[in-house]
């Protein structure tokens, strides 16, 4: 039997909705391009642009666009564009590697606290109180300090120090939609605690979950670069922030060498921002009015 | 109230224990540490240095004397700077409380005056500015705005010094030193606040925009008050509540931010402390630091306790 319904009213999914309303905002639609264009650029760049970015191959401080070098060389005459664009790797993929670690984090403890409640609530509360303390970039240089500058701690570091914020939404989302009727429906039905939990609540929490996802991925970016400014990172990668950091001593000579690393971030940074903006409206469309 | 603060001692207690966990966890420990100053040690004396330090009792037992000692202001030694560490760190102190109390308290001002003016001229150019500062506040790494403002204003245009708290060149009273200061902050302090006038800024501007929606702001306006006096007396107070909880969750980014502007200004508080103890791996620093900062931000997030309940009473009465 076929079922073309001769309904003149089309049903459509809320995600298509939620697309639509995300490709009208269009300071959102060209971040998501020019992010897609940066990470694409960490990925082939580097294939395709061979410089080793630990190659010394000119003088130090030529500047932007003087003997074939587009972002000129630093201060031991490395080619400053090789070196962003290796840093892109390291930056996106940390950025990237530890948003999911905060997330997994924040989601499973702010899911159990807001469904359990009681003292499972409380004692999930207070560690997520205790985290929030702890000064997060000092936190997180006291983990890489103790247990060693490589790419895998400091994506750690950086897990472990930021997913409050991701548990205390999740929490306050479990906590309005577990008391809804089709929730109550699904349990009279007999359904596990943890079915309930993850495929009956988590979906309708999952937009506020989502554009914080989107921003936590910015604000990790943001802080593997202050780690590396600081020196604290694996001294065999080359990231955005470690490019600033070396070249610090050196302003004065060659200002561009901490300006453009600097650039990358901000710009990596906005575009996820702008990402989570136009995904919080296309989202939550009560908002919209504000 | 007296239950927050016991749950800011036990908070700190936490702290500790964290403190000491990581310490034990760590690879090394303090007689690694002595034996490599002198310069290499055989077991033996390996053996009578982790004896003396305790090092070989039982871990609770460890962390039983070691949260006895930091109750009695006792935070260790630091083998790298020949001090205890309470004494280094008090004297670093002062110059992180300065700078992130002035940064957070100017990003608040100037947040909410930005936000509320925004709030009132809701399609107006300025409302329109507010929301982009606000995205690039958010987005520039702050070490970053910082090398800058240090690029254009102190060596482009020599207004402001490179690095330092003060000029020991100058001499003269309280008044002069008391300047020095402030013209030695003025950059590290707008750096640091850049961030959080942003933030602090685009939440003000949606909340006053809530409240002045709001039918109690209908009732005062239809009196026939002066709009000045309905955005300023009625609806600001209850627009602020938002604004200073999130501030006060705030409090250890601040400090954290801290950290990088002072690495960049060469400020001489815990943030340029806690960098260099990490080079030198003087764990006992360290350690003391993170302990400290929390202090800080347990400190500071009380505080913020204390003026939510005076903007509104009802959170008071409900504990």
């Amino acid at each position: 039997m076929t079922t073309e319904s001769p309904s003149p009213i089309k049903a459509r999914h809320p995600a298509a909705d939620a697309i639509a309303m995300f490709f009208k905002n269009i300071p959102a639609v060209v971040a998501l391009i020019v992010l897609t264009a940066i990470i694409l650029a960490g990925i082939f760049g580097p294939i395709f642009y061979a410089a080793d970015p630990y190659d010394m191959v000119w003088a130090p401080f030529s500047p932007p666009g003087e003997e074939g070098f587009i972002f000129g060389t630093d201060y031991l005459g490395r080619d400053l564009f090789a070196g962003i664009l290796h840093g892109a790797r390291v930056s996106l993929l940390v950025g990237l590697s530890a948003a999911a670690m905060t997330v997994f984090i924040g989601v499973t403890i702010g899911a159990l606290a807001g469904f359990f409640q009681g003292w499972v609530e409380e004692v999930l509360m207070r560690i997520t109180e205790f985290f929030q303390v702890l000064p997060t970039l000092l936190f997180s240089m006291v983990i890489v300090a103790l247990f060693g500058a490589s790419l895998p701690v400091i994506t750690l570091a950086i897990g472990l120090v930021s997913w409050p914020a991701v548990a205390r939404i999740t929490r306050a989302e479990f906590l309005s939609i577990r008391q809804l009727e089709y929730v109550t429906a699904s349990r009279a039905s007999g359904m596990k605690p943890f079915g309930l939990m993850f495929s009956i609540i988590l979906p309708n929490a999952a937009p506020p979950i989502i554009v914080q996802t989107a921003l936590m991925v910015g604000s990790a970016i943001l802080f593997e670069a202050g780690l590396s400014f600081l020196g604290l990172t694996d001294p065999n990668v080359v990231s955005w922030g470690q490019i600033i950091g070396s070249n610090r001593p050196y302003i004065l000579d060659a200002g561009y060498t901490v300006t453009l690393p600097g650039v990358a971030i901000f710009i990596t940074v906005l575009c996820l921002s702008l990402i989570g903006d136009g995904l919080n409206d296309a989202l939550n469309p009560k908002l919209r009015q504000r | 109230m007296i239950q927050r603060v016991a749950n800011a001692a036990l908070l700190l207690i936490a702290v500790l224990v964290l403190n000491f966990t990581m310490m034990h966890l760590a690879p090394g420990d303090i007689a690694d540490t002595i034996s490599q100053s002198m310069g290499g040690a055989d077991a033996t004396v390996m053996q009578q240095i982790r004896a003396e330090y305790g090092l070989d009792q039982p871990f609770l037992f460890q962390l039983k004397t070691y949260i006895t000692k930091v109750l009695h202001f006792d935070l260790g030694y630091s083998y790298f700077y020949n001090q205890p560490v309470t004494t280094l760190i008090l004297e670093k102190l002062p110059a992180t409380l300065l700078l992130v109390i002035s940064a957070q308290l100017l990003a608040l001002v100037l947040g909410i005056l930005m936000g509320v003016y925004a709030a009132r001229n809701r399609n107006g150019f300025f409302s329109f500015l507010v929301t982009l500062f606000a995205l690039l506040g958010y987005s520039a790494p702050v070490f970053w705005t910082g090398i800058l403002l240090l690029i254009a204003f102190s060596l482009k245009i020599q207004w402001f010094p490179v690095a330092g708290m003060v000029d020991v060149t100058i001499s003269g009273g309280f008044f002069t030193r008391a300047l020095d200061i402030a013209h030695h902050l003025f950059l590290p302090m707008i750096t640091l606040a850049s961030i959080f006038i942003a933030l602090y800024s685009r939440l003000c501007r949606a909340s006053v925009m809530e409240v002045l929606g709001t039918d109690y702001v209908r009732t005062a306006k239809a009196k026939g008050l002066p709009e000045r006096s309905v955005v300023y007396k009625h609806a600001l107070r209850n627009a602020l509540a938002p604004v200073v909880t999130l501030a006060g969750l705030q409090f250890s980014a601040v400090v954290s931010g801290a950290v990088l502007v002072e690495t960049v200004f060469s400020w001489p508080g815990l943030g340029s402390l806690a960098l260099q103890s990490i080079i030198a791996r003087d764990t006992p620093t360290i350690l003391g630091i993170l302990f400290f900062s929390a202090l800080v931000v347990i400190v500071g997030n009380l505080l913020t306790d204390i003026v939510l309940r005076m903007l509104d009473p009802r959170i008071a009465s409900k504990g």
